[in-house]
């Protein structure tokens, strides 16, 4: 970061951001809520390579070749599991922080490709469910607007445990953005902050879920997949307690997560990187002999079919996406610059999606700025961005020789950096050692 | 299966058949009005997901679950009841005739719940519009972050009584352990012995009104302010 003056040093501790925080909290005595996930630099997929074919391996012609990218999910317990023609899903974001447009945008461009999109804490709108052709609903602890007949009207059900952005924590919509129909999903008074318990209120455990997921198979007619998120912690354990329970798919969501709201230092001080948490998860499901049989998906900072195929050849059988897909939608775009700057912020920087005015018409619940999204035009964005995402990935395929995307394996992959491949147990490039391996 | 027809109501049999079944049979559009389940003998997830007036009575006790998210039926239990009976509840009506585990009516958004005997912790716990009256005593954290309802108990309640109460509304006869956060006793106006008077009718307690508390939020914790972290 360059300074006015080159004789002035900036602290490493106390740099500019912490001191404008800690000013920040002087201020105002509340710790800062906001949303679009870890700031901080993890170890990503950026730090894994994929070794494409030449001698030892053959490849296939990136044009010509087919490379196929469908993926079933659920199909252990459920009489109709999902059949995506993607592995990339949209992931839960509610109606309350997100707009009616938003909803139905994502709906659009989901359904545009083949894919599914997921509820969220607040409840199913109907823009949502009529513009999604496959559309996972959320069984949250709050359970704000969870009615049997919604459970009936989804293609799956997703029984939320954690999340990546806030493991162990619950949500937290501020009463700015709780509008008269907002409130009413969520049974609660007008501008009151609503807070989503981070625990369930009628299970305490492992052995419960297991008879909550019975009922929730008793009441959709052993139909639905039942899906369990989890926030990567603990993962290998929580995968292993997921499936004992029953679960059709897990759901790992690593701390790169984004948010709608939830506090900074929860944001960047709990979970563990999305890279770190998909081994332990492979791990529990090939203990268990379930490996491809129980699903995985992963979600927590996937941008690019690089991420998706990387998530992929580590074992995930599909992956989710919330802040990218929002970006699609036309988050942070520059076009809405003079009033990201208005608001104290920059497009590219916005993240205070807590807010309620957000001028992107996306994070917000403002009719004026809801506008301001064409949920067409964003679908349509979407889904370009979606398409875009499968075929880079498919094209990393065909030069790793696999004509389907599942068929990526850790064996394509090594690590630029040791921390890299000690938690994403490839090895080093150039070498065979993987750090800690036995 | 097949149901054994009485003059009464058709009776389903746990003994001879699984939960399925009779869950199946419960909720078929060919449904008889008026059943009664045998030999359930604690089992899990019971009777859930009705969506018809229908009259269940079930002989014996339940496991966890039992009539959850119940729409327009009704439902009775003649013996215990075990975790979340009756959770998520839409409409209709459950009776417990026995005790009622924890986290009895979580999360439900209507209909009436009536335990005759008493409810473990968390009785209600995050209510959003149920009604929910318990003849006996109630435990810890009953009505925790209730939204909207009512709760009444012709007992006593434990400790933490709404705590982080939204709109619920609570009424007791007894002692109260302690209230939690944000949960304060209020006056009983005309209007909340009328209210009170027709849920006790409605589950078919005899008491009087008059000598029972209310209980609700203050709403000092609606909106986060660092004056009022103490608090949680």
């Amino acid at each position: 970061m360059n300074t006015p003056n080159p004789a002035l040093r900036e602290s490493a501790t106390f740099d500019r951001g912490v001191i404008s925080e800690i000013q920040r909290a002087a201020e105002t005595g509340i710790y800062d809520i906001r949303g679009w996930g870890a700031k901080r630099k993890l170890p990503h997929f950026d730090d894994l390579l994929f070794l494409g074919a030449s001698m030892s391996r053959y490849p296939l012609e990136g044009y010509r070749e087919k490379c196929d990218t469908d993926v079933v999910l659920g199909d252990r317990n459920a009489k109709f599991p999902l059949h995506l023609d993607i592995p990339i899903t949209i992931a839960g974001m509610s109606f309350g922080a997100l707009s009616g447009q938003a909803k139905e945008a994502l709906g659009r461009g989901a359904s545009e490709v083949g894919t599914s999109t997921t509820t969220g804490d607040g409840g199913m709108t109907p823009e949502e469910r009529g513009q999604s052709k496959n559309l996972v609903y959320q069984y949250l602890p709050s359970r704000y607007g969870m009615n049997p007949d919604d459970l009936r009207k989804a293609d799956a059900i997703e029984i939320v445990l954690g999340q990546g952005a806030k493991p162990g924590g619950g949500g937290m919509l501020l009463g700015q953005k709780i509008t008269e129909r907002v409130a009413g999903m969520r049974t609660l008074p007008m501008g009151v902050d609503q807070r989503s318990a981070c625990r369930h209120p009628d299970w305490t455990g492992p052995d419960d879920l297991a008879i909550k997921i019975i009922e929730l198979r008793e009441i959709t007619n052993w139909e639905k997949p039942i899906y369990i998120k989890v926030g990567a912690t603990r993962t290998y354990y929580d995968v292993k307690l997921a499936v004992k329970a029953g679960a059709d798919v897990v759901v790992v969501d690593g701390m790169q997560g984004g948010t709608a709201a939830t506090q900074d230092v929860f944001i960047e001080h709990v979970g563990i990187p999305t890279l770190a948490a998909i081994p332990q998860a492979v791990q529990a499901l090939q203990e268990l002999g379930v490996h491809r049989k129980v699903q995985l998906i992963v979600s927590g900072g996937i941008r690019s079919g690089a991420d998706v195929a990387k998530a992929m050849a580590l074992g995930a059988d599909a992956v989710a996406i919330g802040t990218a897909a929002l970006i699609a939608l036309g988050d942070n775009s520059p076009r809405y610059a003079k009033h990201y700057e208005e608001l104290g912020s920059a497009a590219g920087f916005y993240d205070d999606f807590q807010a309620g005015q957000d001028p992107a018409g996306i994070t917000t619940q403002d009719p004026e700025l809801s506008k301001n999204l064409d949920p067409v035009e964003g679908g349509r964005r979407l889904a370009n961005y979606l398409r875009v995402l499968t075929m880079e990935a498919q094209t990393l395929a065909r030069a790793c020789g696999k004509s389907h995307l599942r068929n990526l394996e850790p064996e394509d992959l090594v690590a630029l950096t040791v921390e890299a491949s000690a938690m994403a147990r490839v090895p080093l490039a150039g070498t065979t050692w993987i750090p800690g391996a036995l | 299966m097949a149901p054994v027809a009485t003059t009464e109501a058709t009776v389903l049999d746990l003994a001879t058949s699984s939960t399925r079944a009779v869950n199946e049979r419960l909720t078929s559009p060919e449904a008889p009005k008026t059943v009664t389940v045998t030999g359930p003998q604690g089992a899990h997830a019971l009777a859930c997901g009705l969506d018809s007036d229908i009259d269940v009575t079930i002989e014996g006790h339940v496991g966890y679950y039992c009539a959850g998210m119940n729409q327009h039926a009704t439902v009775t239990v003649t013996g215990n009841a075990g975790v979340g009976v009756a959770e998520n509840m839409m409409s209709g009506t459950v009776r417990i005739k026995g005790d009622a585990s924890q986290s009895a009516g979580a999360t439900a958004h209507g209909g009436l719940l009536v335990i005759d005997g008493n409810a473990a912790a968390r009785c209600g716990i995050s209510m959003k519009g149920v009604d929910i009256v318990v003849g006996g005593n109630i435990g810890h954290m009953s009505a925790f972050m209730g939204q909207a309802g009512r709760l009444v108990v012709l007992g006593d309640a434990g400790e933490a009584l709404g705590d982080s109460l939204y709109e619920a509304r609570i009424y007791v006869r007894g002692t109260v352990a302690s209230l939690g956060a944000d949960c304060i006793k209020k006056e009983m106006r005309e209007e909340h012995l009328t209210e009170l008077r027709e849920l006790l009718d409605a589950a078919g307690f005899d008491a009087d009104p008059s000598e029972f508390t209310r209980y609700g939020s203050a709403r000092q914790l609606y909106n986060f302010h660092v004056d009022n972290a103490s608090a949680y």
